[in-house]
């Protein structure tokens, strides 16, 4: 029987690292992700767990001794945040090229610097374009739910690339809330038993992992991990159906609230969701048709998707809790601009760069651009695209 | 201790056809360390370099062993990565076989930029044989300095110049730094000197637990000797006790070949271009320093 | 071997034939190389322990050429070779 329980986003990932029972955990401490790590521990010295812990020296080598142990066939995961994962970006990269169904919660943290330790995007929206599948958490029972998901989505025969849980920094992390946590049972049954499509340890066929690929290959071999980020879709859609069947809880690429008639609308990512659905709520209490559209799966991108669940919108505003300084705009709203123009959308667009470095992002915050928004769509016209939220002048 | 006819019928786990440069010394570091593997079931780790840039060019490998390169300084990491896998993998039942683990990297790759994976996985006691094969500079990228290149070398990154001479530090001792890691063995080896090379290569991959080998091996291009003169280099090295051939087993050292006669580094130093700039001054600072290093390794190895 | 297509590649570029680098001959690197002079020979086997392209053929322990598809002429053999009167020359027949 499921059990509900007062868990923070900490404890409910390092439980679902104990259910998953992985063959190997590399990892190393940084804010907030730490206690992930620190729990986790405790089940290896407890005989909880069989897994083999390598307490790596570094971020760097957590990510390596992850690609080792998944290149010879074992279940390996990591976690990290922030600057550790960008110390860690080449094996990122090379993690997923190898095609290492690796699983690595990202507890997320502005990137130095200046040094912060609070919560915002940076982290991992730098790894977007690193291959890697993310998905994102918006409290701690999602981010419970997504890590056991992540490695059925991973290990799927026609995936075979890396997944990042994503959960925003403290406020997740470190925040007590009810969650529903699965038998440990129900939860080994639903992930099964880990069958490696290569591995190094089969000395009948020895292989050679990461050769030398020049002008000749290289281009193939990316193009066929494109299309394995082309194909997941579908994979991760049928995992979030199987794993509704054992929790009663839908996932699907991202979630509509009362998007289908809004008028006015915001794509947000992680944690703020919650709070922007109070906002919503209070906004139909005053009769204003608002929604709000929270993405899931980041990596692979669902541009159709996404495009056909806001193209009845007249004002959207893009929530980017991550700059990407290129004097444009955050990468969320690039990419669900880019999408949306595809669509042939009519609908006016607006950025919001917003809770950078773990700046609180309040009720009155998104009612303002909800207010932005309502006035976009009564003129007809976007008076500024790029917007900073909560930031003093 | 095996002769080399009984080695000559071992399967190597290096094949011929890669694309190491004529006369490179690496490939016969490799070919040694898999003598002293003979028999057993091998993974190798490879640091980006000479070594895994040209044994395995797509769609081409000349490993006959499984093998992975991950990137230039996490071979260590890599490696030790592979070694839990296969523990975790071997207390599960899904692995059956009994496998060795050694990785390679080249000095820069080890000196250098990879030090730190490589410090964390001795540390952490893995069971894994890490090779140095030691060219004294970053060779695959076009004879840059490293932590490894001797003083006075002229490389492309230390050119030797009007008011630079070449290098301008001396080498870092690597192999000291790992015997301070107070894992259960060390050696120095050069592959003129076969047998020395393989028995303790034997031992590096039976301990259990991590062993780290550096293993000198000349580069013809970066060092300008000709092609055939690769294992003299050696034999010059180790005989001006510019490269001493020790080992230390669970912090015992011991020096496993003293030369007859010593002889002046000058030997070493005046075979090849990189050091044709030399004064007699330099050369003679190069001999104080070998003199004092070697030196204290007597009374390391309690042969003074 | 014929180029494969992107969706003939194996994930992640991985080689599943191992030691196939044999099929890659190096031998035309080659300007001069060792001649094998058998009579001259003493079956010591430096010659095969210390050739860096495995291409020096040895069987039933005993020295019996070069192999010429994979020998690049580097010499180190022939410098290496301790008999009296050398059991590999280097040269342009080689």
């Amino acid at each position: 029987m499921a059990q509900k329980v007062a868990i923070t986003g900490n404890e409910a990932v390092a439980l679902a690292m104990k259910q998953i029972n992985p063959d190997v955990v590399a990892a190393y401490p940084i804010t907030p992700q730490t206690e992930i790590v620190q729990i986790f521990s405790t089940y290896v010295s407890n005989g909880l767990v069989d897994t083999e812990f390598v307490t790596v020296e570094s971020e760097h080598s957590a990510m390596s001794a992850s690609v080792g142990a998944a290149a010879a066939g074992a279940r390996a995961m990591t976690a990290t945040s922030a600057n550790g994962l960008a110390l860690m970006w080449e094996v990122v990269y090379i993690a997923a090229s190898n095609r290492l169904p690796i699983v690595m919660p990202v507890v997320n943290r502005a990137l130095s610097g200046p040094i912060n330790i609070h919560c915002d995007h940076s982290d991992a929206m730098g790894a977007r374009d690193s291959g890697w599948i993310q998905l994102w958490s918006e409290n701690t029972q999602e981010a419970y739910d997504n890590m056991i998901q992540a490695v059925r989505i991973a290990e799927h025969p026609q995936v075979q690339l890396p997944v990042m849980v994503c959960l925003d920094g403290f406020i997740i992390s470190h925040a007590m809330e009810n969650a529903e946590v699965l038998p440990d049972e129900v939860v080994r049954e639903f992930i099964g038993e880990y069958v490696p499509q290569k591995t190094l340890l089969d000395k009948e066929h020895p292989v050679t992992a990461g050769p030398l690929a020049f002008t000749d290959s290289y281009f193939e071999f990316k193009r066929a991990q494109a299309e394995a980020m082309l194909q997941a879709k579908p994979h991760i859609l049928e995992v979030a159906r199987e794993f509704a069947k054992i929790s009663g809880r839908q996932y699907g690429l991202f979630e509509a609230y009362k998007l289908e008639d809004a008028e006015i609308g915001i794509v947000v990512l992680g944690s703020t969701a919650g709070t922007a659905k109070n906002v919503v709520d209070k906004l139909r209490a005053q009769g204003v048709k608002a929604g709000l559209l929270k993405l899931r799966v980041f990596r692979p991108f669902p541009a159709e998707e996404l495009a056909a669940a806001l193209g009845h919108l007249k004002a959207l505003a893009v929530m980017d809790r991550a700059d990407s300084f290129n004097a444009f705009s955050g990468p969320l709203y690039a990419e669900t601009a880019a999408a949306m123009y595809d669509s042939g959308a009519q609908t006016k667009m607006v950025n919001y760069i917003y809770g950078l470095g773990g700046r609180d992002v309040g009720l009155d915050d998104i009612e303002k651009v909800y207010g932005h928004l309502a006035r976009i769509a009564e003129s007809g016209k976007v008076d500024q695209r790029l917007n900073y939220l909560g930031v003093r002048e | 201790m095996a002769t080399l006819r009984e080695l000559a019928k071992e399967d190597l786990f290096l094949s011929s056809g890669h694309r190491m440069c004529a006369g490179c010394v690496a490939p016969v570091v490799v070919r040694m360390m898999s003598m002293a593997a003979r028999g057993r079931n091998v993974v190798v780790g490879n640091a980006t370099g000479c070594l895994e840039v040209a044994t395995t060019i797509y769609p081409y490998t000349a490993w006959k062993c499984s093998w992975i390169h991950n990137a230039f300084e996490n071979a260590a990491a890599t490696i030790s990565g592979v070694e839990a896998a296969y523990k975790a993998l071997k207390r599960k039942g899904k692995v059956e076989d009994d496998y060795k683990f050694i990785a390679f990297g080249g000095d820069g790759g080890t000196y250098d930029i990879g030090l730190q994976s490589l410090s964390g996985a001795m540390e952490r006691g893995h069971d894994i044989v890490y090779v140095c094969y030691d060219n004294g500079a970053y060779m695959n990228t076009g004879i840059q300095r490293s932590g490894a290149t001797p003083k006075f070398a002229d490389t492309t990154t230390s050119p030797a110049g009007k008011v630079v001479p070449g290098k301008t530090q001396w080498r870092k001792d690597l192999t000291a730094i790992m015997v301070a890691h107070n894992i259960p063995y060390a050696a120095q080896v050069a592959p003129s000197h076969w047998r020395d090379f393989v028995t303790k290569a034997e031992k590096a991959i039976d301990v259990d637990g991590p062993a780290f080998i550096n293993a000198l091996a000349p580069c013809p291009r970066g060092w300008r000797y000709d092609t055939a003169d690769g294992i003299e280099m050696c034999r010059l090295a180790v005989d001006t006790c510019i490269w001493p051939l020790y080992e230390v087993e669970n912090g015992v050292w011991k020096l496993t070949y003293k030369p007859k006669e010593k002889r002046p580094v000058a030997d070493f130093l005046k075979a090849q271009g990189r050091f044709r700039h030399l004064t007699d001054d330099m050369i003679q600072e190069f001999q104080e320093q070998v003199d004092r290093d070697w030196e204290a390794l007597l009374k390391r190895c309690g042969e003074a | 071997m014929t180029a494969k297509g992107w969706r003939d590649t194996v994930p992640g570029g991985w080689i599943k034939e191992a030691g196939n680098a044999l099929e890659y001959k190096t031998g035309n690197w080659r300007s001069i190389g060792p001649v094998f002079i058998p009579e001259n020979c003493i079956n010591c086997l430096f010659c095969w322990a210390f050739c860096p392209d495995d291409a020096i053929m040895v069987k039933d322990g005993k020295m019996v050429g070069v192999n010429y598809d994979y020998c690049k002429g580097c010499g180190i053999c022939a410098r290496e070779c301790p008999a009296k009167n050398k059991a590999l020359v280097m040269g342009e027949e080689g």
